[in-house]
């Protein structure tokens, strides 16, 4: 049988696809192992028990100084950044997609600058968002926002576009004005796509959360990163980093699950990653 | 499987072993390599490897030693710290954290300077360090900076918790600083010299105020400068060959100055304004009586206290003696098992004897 043709059992499926997750963790310890028979208190490649114990100092003992659990205050602040962020990006996606898509005159008038707009790199007007906004969340929603609205905008629009020329003069021929069309046609086609450009921008999203947080800030994963990069605290840093991944993933999977839920429609064509 | 179990790991120990490998080898080497980021005092490092005077030492001790900037100074300390260098320009405060936290036994070869005004602490419209008080105060926490401040409140009977302190990065301090909810920065210069400039901006306290705690050090491994005296010679002879030339005022001497200058961006003036609040060791003997002065092991404690305070002196360490500090008398701060730390002069006063 040719290669493409033979397809994994269920358990071969879930062992390939614990494979390469296993093969990290193996090279991992090997190096650390070795790192740190020439020096034990090595801070490079952690014990994975060690990690394991910085993590639990994180997420369960009071912090000496303020008395706070950091994990879950980093965490708390860091989604409510990014959900806040997020929100505002999918709220201007929507108003904005539908009526560039939608609308010629709005398209006329905003496409070519969204268009620019986009392609600005968001860290390099870091210091133009500090003086606008100043140096406190209002700043780093920003910086969420402005790198991921423009995109998830333009995914939205071009949505709209896509919907069949024939779906459109059906609902004009009997009668529907262009709110009900908004909310009868468009809506229901451009919803999961808007989900699937929220996920995609929930990559930059990332991205930039942490980078506002490394620059200025009190709280927040990304600061705690920054922060204990001073010191080279690698036990830190590395369950950070999982945690995160950790996070992105499940908000990922549930926004997929949102989709398949409430728009069962989108996806009754097949399966999607 | 088995098989396959035993494959996978030697595969696993092929692909990891250029990264164990490098801190093994710690006999007798010729070739070197240092690291140093871009600040007043350690402009030299830069100057001595284009104009050759490393090379020239180098080859006197018939070793080869290569000088690499690194334009990221913490970025640089985790470098040397990882293995990758085997020498590095850094303050006392970060080599006993990171290096020597992180179980790098390291030698202070060289103590170059301490900051002698180089750090402050600056207040947007008010004019008293007291009135920090419950203010927000941006700086790079766990740097010399935070260390500086906690030294200023203690001189006004402030402590941390009287004020928010906000980690900002170094590279934003001085857009940070032009916002209206930045009212008060702790910064080194040239950004220090920078902010004061603006009209509403009032140094309350520098590091002149607590002169000799931040000291600027080329830290070596302590491991390969015993194995390679060389390799210790070759840098102190290299370093005070120009410290004589770089604080004279001949041709020569501002020649180099000037390249050191533009090197860190600025001209000679704003070269020589930031030379005048670092206190430079030109002669060995100067840096000699200083690392054996008494003061030097009250700073130390000082520092470790600090550290131990912020929670960055190693991984579950119970109190601040869990790195021992060792210093030229013999005497040690700290764990007399652990020591990670030497001030070792030996060099320096070998360059002070004229025996290089």
């Amino acid at each position: 049988m040719r290669i493409i043709n033979r397809k994994p059992s269920r358990v071969t499926a879930l062992a390939l696809g614990a494979l390469p997750f296993v093969a990290t963790v193996i090279v991992y310890s090997v190096a650390s192992h070795y790192r740190r028979l020439e020096n034990p208190a090595d801070k490079l490649l952690p014990s994975l028990e060690s990690m394991g114990a910085a993590f639990w100092r994180m997420a369960a003992i009071p912090d000496r100084r303020s008395g706070d659990l950091l994990l879950w205050v980093d965490t708390f602040d860091s989604l409510w950044r990014l959900g806040t962020g997020m929100a505002v990006s999918t709220v201007l996606a929507l108003s904005f997609g539908i009526a560039v898509g939608f609308i010629p005159h709005a398209r006329s008038a905003l496409a070519p600058y969204l268009a620019t707009f986009s392609l600005i790199p968001p860290i390099t007007i870091l210091p133009i968002l500090f003086i606008t906004f100043g140096l406190g969340e209002l700043a780093k929603i920003a910086l969420i926002v402005i790198g991921t609205a423009p995109v998830m905008i333009r995914s939205t629009a071009q949505a709209v576009l896509d919907i069949p020329r024939e779906m459109i003069i059906k609902a004009e021929t009997l009668g529907a004005t262009v709110w009900q069309m908004v909310t009868r046609l468009v809506l229901p086609q451009v919803l999961p796509k808007l989900i699937t450009a929220l996920r995609l921008g929930l990559v930059p999203a990332w991205i930039f959360l942490i980078s506002a947080e490394a620059i200025a800030s009190t709280t927040g994963l990304g600061y705690r990163i920054f922060l204990v990069r001073r010191y080279l605290a690698m036990d830190v840093i590395l369950p950070y980093v999982l945690w995160i991944t950790l996070l992105a993933f499940l908000l990922d999977r549930l926004l997929l699950l949102l989709s398949r839920r409430a728009f069962r429609w989108h996806h009754a064509g097949g399966d999607a990653l | 499987m088995l098989k396959s179990i035993a494959k996978a790991s030697l595969l696993a120990a092929a692909l990891t072993l250029p990264l164990s490998v490098s801190s093994l080898q710690a006999e007798e080497k010729k070739d070197f390599k240092v690291c140093w980021s871009i600040y007043v005092g350690w402009m030299p490092w830069g100057y001595l490897q284009d104009s050759g005077i490393m090379k020239k030492w180098a080859d006197k001790y018939e070793i080869d030693v290569e000088i690499v900037q690194i334009n990221d100074y913490v970025e640089s300390i985790n470098q040397y710290t990882a293995g990758e260098y085997d020498g590095c320009s850094m303050t006392n405060m970060d080599a006993l954290s990171i290096p020597a936290g992180g179980g790098i036994d390291t030698t202070a070869l060289i103590v170059g300077d301490y900051s002698n005004g180089n750090d402050g602490i600056i207040l947007k419209d008010k004019t008293e360090l007291a009135d920090i008080k419950g203010q927000s105060v941006n700086l790079v926490e766990l740097s010399v900076s935070h260390y500086l401040l906690a030294r200023a409140l203690d001189t006004v009977g402030l402590a941390e918790k009287d004020l928010t302190v906000i980690n900002t990065s170094d590279a934003d301090m001085i857009a940070a600083y032009a916002t209206d909810d930045v009212t008060s920065v702790v910064t080194w210069n040239p950004l220090l010299s920078e902010i004061e400039s603006q009209p509403n901006a009032t140094k309350v306290f520098d590091s002149a105020g607590i002169p000799g705690e931040i000291i600027d050090v080329m830290m070596v491994n302590t491991e390969t400068l015993a194995d390679n005296p060389n390799f210790g010679k070759a840098l102190v002879g290299a370093w005070y060959e120009l410290m004589s030339v770089m604080s004279s005022d001949t041709d020569a001497g501002i020649a180099a100055r000037t390249a050191m200058a533009e090197a860190s961006g600025t001209d000679l003036a704003g070269y020589d304004a930031q030379l005048a609040t670092t206190k430079m060791f030109y002669t060995p003997a100067e840096a000699v009586e200083f690392s054996k002065a008494a003061e030097l092991p009250a700073t130390m404690k000082f520092v470790a206290e600090f550290l131990y305070d912020k929670g960055i002196l190693g991984e579950g360490a119970p109190s601040p003696e869990f790195v021992g500090v060792s210093f030229p008398d013999g005497s040690i701060y700290g764990d007399t098992n652990n020591v990670k730390l030497r001030f070792d002069p030996s060099y320096m006063q070998m360059a002070a004897d004229g025996a290089l």
